[in-house]
């Protein structure tokens, strides 16, 4: 089963995050958390000095978190993006396509599951932040859009 | 009509394939039906009253005479031999078995088809005119926009869990037959200065708080339509209220944070999404476009039609709309007979219509948001043979927009949220204004019956709305006059305290007596009820 899902080269951040309100208030810390329905644009000042933003998924449902991430790396947050909460393995495609290259859910997932899911689309219709080529990027690899 | 490629089908057959793992995990008990529900609602199945219900979607509700044939034959070897077309331009089969469902959806990928977001918190089915390529009216033809936006709405990975359901339209034509502003996001396409570009109107829906949809943009062009969407999901996917599901639809944020509030923040949205280049290239709707080109159509036809057949004139008269191109027209086909279910085919009759659109109507059907169906391209001179084979099969019913063409949610009948049965309403109806002569004397009558408050039989649309509720256990209808899904769209008004199913048939005829009584030369039912308003109508019917 896996408890902890990472993307990401060397070691994960290790250092608690802490919340928007405390992070923004002080200087010190690199990791902060955002509860759903907090603006990760108050963030957007101090990317630089971050290298963990945990994102929670207080129930699968509640996709703001999708919307917190595709933004924060919209800005260019380069730093640990982290899903935690209720992550369902059926989720972590989109998740991943919003920029979120670690995962720490609240029940562990099936190994082969996960596999199955990341390797199960091959062509995907939006561009995002993922870096990932859309299927109209494919399509007309001439345009200087794509 | 659009064909897939080697992406668009691979896609979809590895849809059918995720799908397929997640029954097979749910019947081996490795998910429970708590975790499992999630998954198949995703993919339009649901758990209703008797059985599984499988929306199949039915993009702009365009269709091929070899997708219909295939609709008709997974009703007859997965259902009870019928399929049900829906407000959507959805089609639902009611009678369907978990372990099937896989291997229905597999079916349906054989002809470009599928399930994919039929239901969930997510961009649900594009909906668009039923007329698209053949109105006279239209600005250009609004599906390869809604193609466009099929495809970028797929699996979209920031909107898949919305506050709640996404309902987007697309027209071009100045008459909207697509109820375009009853939807979350309705766009008109329109010309300026030889530019394609939408209008936008944002926060319109039926439901609990209908509300008809504001204009947000007045004209955002067609490289950036793209961009301004996901502008306005954004905002919506982080301000929507998920506190409370009946608050959740963007036309609560729009109507809390007040139009003005709300433009304002998809504007500053949008001045950043457009810097993303999120929009397909133009070389991918020049792609598209083609799809959807004129077909070959005959030059130099008649465009008589013999009428010696009494019969044959009065359909013709009510069903059949003018063509763009000369020696053709436009076939409604009625799904509402008399006593009938609403928007039900049988197997045969869908596979009817199959053959129809392949012999006669090149190879083209349509679905409508009224639950009929529409030959798109029929030679003026093919009518008769037509309506014969029509009227063969019990599809010749001469009732479009009429009193008998009612529109009527599945209900208690089949439906896990409904509080009443809409369809033998809709039944008792239809019997009670049966006659040909009388129907056609009431004009056009726009009659919509919902079974509970999520509305979607669209009563709150209806020139006449009907509204089942549960009253202490008892059915009760609700009576509303004056809504209207075209482009003089409204939210019907309540009469008053509500009636036993057969007290709401008879409250409707007391209304369309004082109609007849009251009406102006040349006006419908819903021009009379704006001009005399709701008092007389009360009057009529309580007093």
């Amino acid at each position: 089963m896996v408890e902890f899902l990472t993307f990401r080269d060397g070691e994960a951040a290790q250092e608690p995050a802490v919340t928007v309100e405390s992070f923004t208030g002080q200087s010190n810390s690199t990791a902060v958390r955002i509860e759903a329905g907090e603006d990760a644009r108050e963030l957007l000042p101090y990317l630089d000095r971050l290298s963990l933003v945990e994102v929670n998924f207080p129930a699968y449902g509640d996709g703001r978190g999708y919307s917190a991430a595709r933004i924060l790396r919209e800005a260019g947050y380069q730093g640990e993006l982290r899903a935690v909460g209720d992550v369902l393995v059926d989720q972590l495609v989109a998740m991943r396509r919003c920029g979120f290259d670690s995962f720490r859910p609240d029940k562990a997932l099936d190994d082969a599951a996960v596999e199955r899911a990341l390797n199960r689309y091959a062509d995907v219709y939006q561009k995002t932040v993922d870096g990932r080529s859309p299927v109209w990027a494919k399509r007309h690899p001439e345009s200087i859009y794509g | 009509m659009y064909r897939y490629d080697s992406y668009d089908q691979s896609i979809v057959d590895a849809r059918v394939e995720e799908f397929r793992d997640q029954v097979q995990r749910r019947l081996a008990g490795q998910l429970t039906e708590d975790q499992f529900k999630p998954l198949r609602l995703m993919n339009g199945l649901y758990l209703q009253l008797h059985a599984y219900m499988l929306r199949v979607a039915i993009p702009y509700g365009t269709l091929s005479a070899k997708q219909m044939r295939k609709l008709g034959e997974i009703a007859r070897k997965y259902d009870k031999g019928y399929g049900h077309f829906t407000t959507r331009t959805n089609l639902q089969y009611n009678w369907i078995k978990l372990a099937d469902a896989p291997d229905i959806l597999a079916e349906l990928a054989t002809v470009e088809m599928h399930a994919i977001q039929t239901s969930g918190n997510c961009i649900r089915n594009i909906s668009s005119d039923q007329y698209a390529g053949v109105a006279a009216d239209e600005v250009t033809d609004p599906r390869p926009w809604a193609e466009l936006l099929r495809q970028w709405s797929t699996f979209h990975p920031e909107f898949t869990y919305l506050p709640r359901k996404f309902k987007i339209a697309v027209i071009a034509a100045e008459e909207d037959r697509a109820a375009m502003r009853l939807h979350d996001i309705g766009l008109k396409l329109i010309s300026r200065d030889g530019q394609i570009g939408a209008e936008v109107y944002a926060g319109g829906g039926m439901g609990r708080t209908p509300m008809v949809a504001p204009l947000i943009n007045e004209f955002v062009t067609e490289d950036e339509i793209v961009p301004y969407l996901e502008a306005c999901l954004r905002v919506y996917n982080r301000y929507g209220r998920r506190d409370n599901k009946y608050k959740a639809r963007i036309k609560i944020l729009v109507h809390e944070l007040g139009v003005e509030e709300y433009k304002r923040q998809v504007e500053e949205e949008f001045a950043h999404m457009r810097t993303l280049g999120l929009n397909p290239p133009r070389e991918e709707l020049a792609r598209i476009r083609p799809f959807f080109a004129n077909p070959a159509y005959e030059q130099g036809l008649s465009e008589d039609i013999d009428r010696s057949d009494p019969a044959f004139a009065l359909w013709v008269d009510r069903q059949v709309a003018a063509h763009k191109q000369p020696g053709y027209a436009i076939v409604n086909i009625s799904l509402k007979p008399r006593g009938g279910i609403p928007g039900d085919a049988s197997a045969e009759q869908i596979e009817l219509v199959a053959d129809l659109a392949e012999r006669y109507s090149l190879d083209e059907l349509r679905v409508t948001h009224a639950q009929n169906l529409v030959l798109p391209h029929v030679k003026k001179a093919d009518l008769y043979v037509i309506w014969q084979k029509l009227d063969e099969a019990g599809l010749a019913e001469a009732n479009l927009d009429l009193i008998g063409d009612i529109i009527a949610c599945p209900g208690l009948d089949y439906c896990s949220l409904a509080n009443a049965r809409s369809i033998p309403l809709a039944q008792k109806l239809s019997e009670r204004f049966a006659d040909a002569g009388r129907q056609k004397e009431l004009g056009e009558l726009k009659v919509k019956i919902s079974g509970c408050i999520n509305a979607c039989g669209h009563h709150h649309a209806g020139h006449i709305g009907v509204l089942g509720v549960d009253r202490k256990g008892v059915e009760n209808f609700q009576l509303s006059l004056g809504g209207s899904g075209a482009q003089d769209a409204a939210v019907g008004q309540i009469t008053g305290p509500g009636f036993s199913e057969d007290g709401v048939v008879d409250a409707i005829e007391k209304v369309t007596d004082l109609y007849l009584a009251e009406r102006q030369e040349g006006e419908r039912f819903l021009d009379t009820y704006r001009r005399l308003g709701m008092k007389p109508f009360k009057e009529a019917i309580y007093g």
